[in-house]
């Protein structure tokens, strides 16, 4: 018997795995531009996970918002009261709050100090409550520009830009004079 | 009027969105007011411009798209009165981003307003500059933005100043014109401008190396003065928090002062006293306390070294880590992480308190600690953090589990004193969450078997053992049968028991039966169906007795919907039926896998083979599912560099035969089937060994390389090579001198004794014709050399593709007592005077109806042939 041979043909798929680090150093590299925003996004979402005040400091689209809010309400509402204020998602750090209905969310950078975060958290509704009066879900509907007008106040471009409650409210205030 | 635009007012829209019951009907209501506002802006209708803008913010937030409102923006910015203005700069923050073309024609309006003689409309155009601002926008308006830095009210210096972060994020050459200013900003005394200055200083030191300097120089000291002044300031009730003034300032300057000391020991010394300061003295019962000492504790891991502020540090984090607040527990977890390159001994103290975090209920803090244990594993403590994070992957989350398991798999693989406990720890996280473990994890725990010879015995039983309890962790069952198909007469005669080990009796119809589970289980897939295929092949041979069981088991999977497994039964089953006598050959153990071979392709080919894992069992085909039968045909081709072949699936090795593997010891394979090397392996071989010896031996080398073969298997072959190719360097050196030589009469070569064992000698004769030097005629000579009678006597040869071979029938297929029997055949060498003749073969006969099987590598041939 006479063994025959046949030609194996093996085929490499490095075409394909060359490609892949490219890709990942693309995303990684865009990442790092991204960093370093400080805060990235503020939301206000009642317990039924309607999204009651949305602002963010980088831009997204709208599917991309609107799945990025649906993932998160999702993470932080099924968590406890005992389990701590932060949640990692994505290359996000959420740090949220819970005020009666209301869930205050914050998007932050890795190396953001969360529990300032929190303080400023608290320091928000404080000054939402000093104007409006203990402030509720139907305050900020109703009253939408003015809560981002406080806000505005408040964060500039991912920073702090003020923390005294006086300094504030003082041009809303006097808007609502003018009024 | 327009009926449609007088519409509702925003507080109706509002209560109509309320009172949708279902997300359909809030479509209806948004769709019904984005017509009245579209309407409304054809009409171009001033007194509801203000109105709809605000619907549309209250839209856009709901996510519906809001894009046609964006040109209503623009002119509500354009009109002369404040409100107008203000919803209008909203609208642009809320709608418009950077990158929309809109954006170019609000520079212009943004310019008048940035020099508006109202601060209040200053105001509203920088805080929208600040969060929109493009690189365009940023080279038009620096030099307002630098001007509004030194305005007389602090509400517009301190905007100014964000503004500048911008600016400078967008456009890092502009930073330059911001160092003087910003410098000023921080001897200011309203917090507001001092803390958005400290921010603009640090931004502008992290994008300009001389700003840093410079500022090191000139400010350093003020800052730590600030620092001090408010860490001491009385009771201030405008920026009070729980006893504290103003955290959110403290955190900002301890920040500023991490980036100037970091790398500098003047400046560190002069931020050292402040720091200690802070430290010691800030109140950590309330939240804002904390989050200043979390703060300053950065900072100090941060700047040049200090003893007792590191002390003071660390335990400062020793405090965080045992508060019963998560919270507090998080942040230590996470700060414990950045301290660890800082002070790793001082992170490994706290090592039992992390091990407890990794259990909490909290997946935040879980996370956090699984990670910061992954970090402080070395070979001391592997042994019992690997027993309790295995311990508490029994009870651990679902959702946990797979980054657990990772871990854990990684760890073990990394720091395992010694195989026995490597191969134990994985067997217990197969057994408890094989489903996670990664191919390239399990595929690396084999590796490490078969490099184990006197563990298999132990393995095997291990396995065996663990399949019965876990049978339905798909991975444990494919290590398993694995292993059960290689070691299965290891499995059944206790071989190789360990002193800790207790006997169990397994027999080798239970071991069939294992297999006949795995293979029926509802949910075993196709891999799997096809390794336990490959299994029972092997242990067809291993137990002839049970070879009639497996045979219908293997049957069975004739009518397979998977082609894979269909071709595989088919083939497996005529191995068994029609072709006894090369079965035990066919199926002989795996050769050892080379570990640095692997974890060499392994590590070069992640991305891929995390890319192709889903698609393993497809890839299997190319070189398994044909095997046994087509491969043994199939020889190994010298000018397709082997291992190109190596792609990055490794399962496909495991299971068709690591080709790389025989390049590695190519002819060592001369002391036939003695290590146990696969005939199909040593068939392939035979084509390498050429081109390490025709000369182009560093091409071939590099060529390889580019292929993506690892080093270490480059060193295997380099270093083999002498020893390897020492009996055809002969035939290579006399090469040249000796070319054929005479035209007339064809050369004469002498004859060779191609094989001998204690039963049978071959010798080879040759004859060439001289006007067709590549072609060699040769007559084998079987010699008998012992007293019983060979029946069945079947030679086969094989070799690689450069050569044709053509062998006529032996002169008769029984051998009789020291007898001899003659067979020729016919070498065509295509590359005659390039490569020597080399050939495979093998011998199978019967002594008293009983079957024997020798083979062996030819590569004596006479040189020049």
């Amino acid at each position: 018997v006479n063994l025959q041979h046949k030609e194996e043909e093996v085929k490499t798929q490095r075409s394909e795995s060359s490609e892949k680090p490219k890709e990942k150093e693309k995303s990684q590299f865009e990442e790092l531009r991204s960093l370093k925003m400080g805060i990235r996004f503020i939301l206000m979402v009642n317990k039924q996970g309607q999204t009651r005040l949305a602002q963010y400091y980088e831009w997204l689209t709208l599917e991309e918002r609107r799945a990025l809010e649906g993932e998160i309400v999702r993470k932080c509402l099924a968590r406890n009261d005992q389990q701590c204020s932060f949640v990692e998602h994505r290359n996000y750090k959420i740090v949220y709050r819970r005020y009666a209905s209301l869930f205050f969310m914050v998007g932050v950078d890795d190396d953001e100090n969360e529990l300032a975060i929190l303080e400023f958290i608290h320091l928000l509704v404080e000054t939402m409550d000093k104007h409006f009066g203990n402030v509720c879900e139907l305050d900020i509907m109703f009253h939408l520009e003015k809560a981002h007008f406080m806000l505005e106040e408040m964060v500039m471009n991912g920073c702090i830009v003020e923390t005294s409650k006086a300094n504030i409210l003082s041009p809303i205030q006097l808007m609502d004079k003018a009024h | 009027m327009n009926p449609f635009s007088s519409g509702t007012r925003l507080s109706d829209m509002i209560r109509a969105i309320r009172a949708s019951k279902t997300a359909a009907e809030e479509r209806a209501v948004v769709r019904k007011e984005c017509a009245a506002i579209r309407a409304s802006i054809n009409e171009n209708d001033q007194d509801y411009r203000h109105r709809d803008l605000a619907k549309l913010m209250f839209i856009h937030m709901l996510g519906y798209p809001t894009h046609f409102g964006q040109m209503e923006c623009l002119k509500l910015i354009a009109s002369p009165g404040f409100p107008e203005k203000r919803i209008g700069y909203l609208g642009l923050m809320l709608l418009l981003d950077e990158r929309q073309e809109v954006l170019m024609l609000v520079t212009n309006s943004l310019k008048q307003d940035l020099n508006h003689t109202n601060q209040y409309i200053v105001g509203l155009a920088l805080c929208a500059l600040g969060n929109i601002c493009s690189a365009e926008m940023a080279r038009d308006l620096a030099p307002e933005v630098e001007r509004l830095l030194k305005f007389r009210d602090p509400n517009i210096r301190k905007k100014a100043a964000l503004c500048a972060i911008r600016i400078i994020r967008k456009v890092p050459d502009l930073s330059e014109n911001f160092i003087n200013p910003g410098a000023a900003l921080l001897k200011e005394k309203h917090h507001g401008v001092l803390i958005t200055g400290v921010h603009l200083c640090t931004e502008i030191c992290s994008v300009s190396s001389e700003a840093l300097e410079y500022f090191r120089k000139k400010c350093t000291e003020g800052l730590v003065k600030t620092l001090r002044d408010i860490a001491n300031s009385p009771y201030s009730p405008e920026y009070d928090v729980a006893g504290i003034t103003d955290p959110f300032l403290h955190i900002r300057l301890l920040k500023l002062l991490r980036v100037l000391g970091q790398g500098d020991a003047d400046a560190s010394d002069c931020m050292n006293d402040i720091l200690a300061q802070v430290a010691s003295k800030t109140e950590s019962n309330k939240n804002a306390g904390n989050a200043i000492l979390y703060e300053c504790v950065q900072t100090i891991m941060s700047i040049e070294e200090n003893g007792g502020l590191r002390v003071l540090a660390i335990n400062i984090l020793g405090k965080f880590l045992s508060n019963r607040d998560n919270n507090i527990r998080y942040v230590a977890l996470n700060m414990l992480m950045r301290a660890l390159t800082v002070d790793s001994q001082a992170v490994q103290r706290h090592r039992a308190t992390i091990l407890e975090c990794v259990k909490d209920s909290d997946a935040s803090i879980q996370k956090r600690a699984l990670e910061l244990i992954y970090l402080l594993v070395n070979e001391n403590n592997v042994e019992p953090l690997a027993k309790e994070l295995i311990e508490y992957l029994e009870v651990s989350e679902q959702d946990f589990k797979e980054d657990l398991t990772a871990k854990i798999c990684s760890i073990v693989e990394k720091f395992a004193p010694e195989k026995i406990w490597y191969i134990d720890q994985m067997l217990k996280v197969l057994s408890e969450a094989g489903t996670y473990v990664k191919e390239d994890v399990w595929h690396a725990l084999i590796v490490v078997i078969t490099n184990a010879p006197h563990l298999h015995g132990y393995t095997v039983r291990a396995l065996y053992r663990a399949l019965h309890t876990s049978c339905e962790q798909e991975t444990l069952v494919r290590v398993a049968i694995w292993c059960i198909g290689e070691y299965a007469d290891l499995l059944v005669n206790n071989a190789g028991m360990l002193d800790l080990e207790d006997p169990i009796t397994v027999t080798e119809s239970d071991a069939v039966d294992v297999i006949e589970t795995a293979i029926k289980h509802h949910t075993s897939d196709v891999t799997t169906k096809a390794m336990a295929l490959i299994a029972l092949l092997k242990i067809s041979s291993r137990f002839p007795s049970c070879s009639e069981r497996v045979k219908s088991i293997i049957g069975q999977n004739k009518g397979s919907f998977v082609l894979e497994l269909q071709q595989r039964s088919m083939e497996f089953s005529s191995v068994i039926q029609k072709h006894q006598n090369i079965r035990s050959s066919l199926v002989e153990r795996m050769p050892v896998l080379d570990e640095a071979t692997f974890s060499g392709r392994r590590a070069g080919s992640l991305p891929a083979a995390v890319s192709t894992s889903g698609k393993s069992s497809l890839s299997i085909p190319n070189g398994v599912a044909t095997a046994p039968l087509v491969d043994l045909l199939d020889l190994g081709s010298d000018d397709t560099p082997a291992p190109t072949s190596s792609g990055a699936n490794f399962l496909q090795d495991l299971l068709g035969g690591d080709l790389m593997q025989p390049s590695a010891q190519p002819v060592s394979g001369m002391q036939p089937s003695q290590a146990g090397a696969d005939i199909l392996l040593d068939l392939l071989s035979i084509g390498t060994p050429a081109p390490v010896q025709n000369g182009s031996t560093n091409g071939d080398l590099l060529s390889m390389q580019d292929n993506n073969a690892p080093i270490a298997s480059l060193d295997t072959i380099s270093s083999t090579s002498p020893t390897a190719s020492s009996s055809m360097m002969d035939l290579l050196d006399g090469f040249g001198p000796t070319p054929p030589t005479s035209e007339d009469k064809g050369p004469t070569y002498p004859s060779i004794v191609a094989f001998e064992s204690s039963s049978l000698k071959i010798e080879f004769n040759f004859t060439k014709q001289s006007e067709n030097p590549q072609t060699t005629d040769i007559v084998a000579n079987f010699s008998n050399l012992s007293p019983n009678v060979y029946t069945d006597f079947l030679f086969q040869a094989a070799v690689p593709k450069f050569l044709q071979l053509h062998l006529d029938p032996a002169s008769s297929n029984t051998l009789p007592a020291n007898g001899s029997i003659k067979q020729t055949m016919r070498v065509t060498n295509s590359q005659h005077g390039k490569k020597p003749i080399v050939m495979r073969m093998r011998v199978g006969y019967k002594i008293n109806g009983k079957d024997v099987l020798e083979e062996g590598q030819i590569n004596n041939f006479p040189r020049g042939i």
